[in-house]
């Protein structure tokens, strides 16, 4: 059980009104609040570190190396890596995958397959449709269900889609759409033994759940930040040491170079090969403050809170009229979100609806136009849940369900 | 309910997004357009009969339009559709600035009946794209080509 007195009080942004009623925030899948300890982070490492790293040898910048690098290793202790080194800070999910879509972009034939998913948020799947146009590389997805859209991926047809053709998987763990919770140790135990690449976008799941990239046996694991605490602007792509060293650097510059000369360069090894130019130092830091937050709290115990709110929002709104709740039924599991749509309002007008009662939540496609599309909706809304939130906040969600559906005369 | 929601949401609106006017493909268009608002996916098609004086472009005789959205963006479409019938493209425009003047500052001059109603619009910056979605449509409908043939097919990208 978590203390939700304590944890509130954490974050100084939870205690505002909004609209003249108190702020529910419902938008985590989006981003999460900073509890004071990251903030905190932040404002000594200004007023106190700041400096730029790795090149100085003054006090300032040695200080600033020390936290950077002890950041890293503290994200990979996070994610159980074996290796600092295997953690390269990006912007954040989007960055991390186009990091290593675009290595393999420079490495698939036509022939080869990249296999993705139908739910994949779309910065799991332009970037790949990206590096299959540039190599000629062909993409399939693991279908939706069908019949039930409602459930998750058609797993029956995973053994028959992971072709020897197949040179890279990359899926989702969690859907920020649907809130399903793909099998990502059984997929990676697949892909492994036909020796396929695997990449995780763990962006629903990393600020939620304990997450153990040697436990999953992913190859790449993409993950950001602001949804785990952390500030926007930073976010980490893991991948397994013997791999990210045979991977050409996407970007190239200062800071990642062993020699230069005035014909070439020769690359170090990671991460520092991943991370031209001055990184982002302090949001850096601020993820490992992040990490240390979370696990003073305990993963495990907020795993079990999310995913409570979720089913207990998923029931109460599950007997609204004209109510079509997408991803996982009553019961079964479900990341910490649950979308839904009625059938005569749509999903601004219940945001709108909500806001003037202080519930935030988001209304849209939540980038992946192909999966509205597949289950015959432009847009759903969706309410996400995190440490934070509580069991009044969910019946103030439904209560203001209720108002919006009065007002436009559902009943 | 605040009342600015009660602002946003009048009767008109209301009326307009429940009971659409001019609603579906229209089998005489001889033009059309198509209206996305990418971040919330709304999507409205407009089609139009624009009569032709001696090789010109004249009135719009007949117009439709077709598509999804939230009650202001849909109400807003139908609405445009019985405001600018009979109009010419010139006409459209001047009404047009006038509705976005409307929607952006809350002021409705006079003259301007039912459009008032989306004088709530500009206290939610947020759906002043909603609001002018439809016309954004027409009026790219009015500077379009001319159909080779009257269509009945889809048009959107989907
Ligand atoms: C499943 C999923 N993948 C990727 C992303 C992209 O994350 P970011 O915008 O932080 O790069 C998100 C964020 O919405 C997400 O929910």
């Amino acid at each position: 059980m978590l203390d939700l007195t304590k944890i509130r009080a954490d974050f100084p942004i939870l205690h505002q009104q909004v609209h003249g009623k108190p702020l529910v925030y419902l938008d985590n899948a989006a981003t999460t609040q900073k509890p004071r300890a990251v903030i905190d982070a932040l404002v000594r490492y200004y007023e106190r570190d700041n400096s730029n790293v790795h090149r100085g040898l003054h006090a300032l910048s040695m200080r600033a190396t020390d936290a950077y690098e002890g950041a890293r290793a503290r994200v990979a202790k996070f994610i159980n890596a074996a290796d600092p080194a295997e953690v390269i800070f990006t912007r954040g999910t989007t960055e991390s995958i186009n990091v290593v879509a675009h290595s393999y972009a420079a490495r698939l034939k036509p022939g080869d397959v990249i296999l993705t998913t139908e739910i994949e948020h779309h910065s799991n799947m332009v970037p790949w449709q990206q590096a299959a146009k540039a190599s000629g590389a062909t993409i399939r997805y693991v279908p939706f269900l069908g019949a039930n859209v409602e459930d998750g991926l058609d797993l029956a047809q995973l053994d028959a889609l992971l072709t020897p053709e197949v040179k890279v998987f990359a899926f989702t763990h969690i859907s920020n759409t649907t809130g399903t919770i793909n099998p990502a140790t059984a997929f990676c135990a697949k892909a492994r033994a036909r020796g396929i690449v695997t990449v995780i976008d763990a962006a629903q799941s990393i600020g939620h759940e304990t997450i153990d990239v040697q436990a999953i046996g992913c190859d790449f694991l993409a993950f950001s930040g602001h949804k785990m605490c952390a500030p926007t602007g930073i976010g980490a792509l893991y991948g397994r040491r013997a791999l990210l060293d045979t991977l050409a650097p996407d970007e190239t510059g200062g800071g990642m170079v062993v020699t230069v000369d005035y014909t070439g360069a020769r690359w170090k090894p990671a991460p520092e090969r991943f991370e031209a130019g001055t990184p982002n130092i302090a949001d850096a830091i601020g993820l490992g403050a992040a990490c240390d937050y979370l696990d003073t709290i305990g993963r495990p115990a907020i795993a079990h809170h999310d995913a409570a709110l979720a089913q207990l929002a998923r029931e109460k709104l599950s007997v609204l009229p004209g109510i079509r709740i997408l991803g996982p039924r009553n019961g079964e599991p479900r990341g910490g979100l649950v979308s839904f749509a009625f059938a005569d309002i749509h999903a601004h007008d219940i945001v709108t609806f909500a806001d003037e009662d202080g519930v935030a939540l988001r209304g849209g496609h939540h980038c992946n136009q192909p999966l509205m599309r597949k289950l015959g909706l432009t847009s759903t809304t969706r309410a996400s849940f995190y440490l934070y939130n509580t069991e009044q906040e969910v019946d103030a969600l439904v209560a203001s369900m209720r108002r919006t559906l009065k007002f436009f005369g559902v009943t | 309910m605040s009342a600015d929601l009660t602002e946003l949401y009048q009767q008109v609106i209301l009326d307009h997004n429940k009971r659409p006017r001019n609603r579906g493909k229209l089998p005489t268009a001889n033009r059309v357009a198509h209206g996305d608002n990418p971040t919330c996916g709304d999507q409205c098609s407009v089609y139009l009969r624009l009569e032709t004086v001696l090789g010109q472009p004249d009135r719009i005789a007949e117009i439709s339009f077709d598509g999804s959205g939230c009650a202001i963006s849909q109400a807003s479409a139908s609405l445009m559709t019985t405001q600018v019938k009979g109009k010419t493209a010139p006409e459209v425009q001047a009404l047009y600035k006038s509705f976005h003047e409307i929607v952006t500052t809350g002021n409705a001059p006079e003259e301007i009946s039912d459009l008032a109603a989306f004088a709530g619009v500009h206290a939610f910056p947020a759906r002043i794209k909603c609001a002018t979605l439809g016309w954004h449509a027409a009026i790219e409908a009015l500077k379009s080509d001319p159909l080779v043939t009257p269509t009945t097919t889809e048009t959107h990208h989907d």
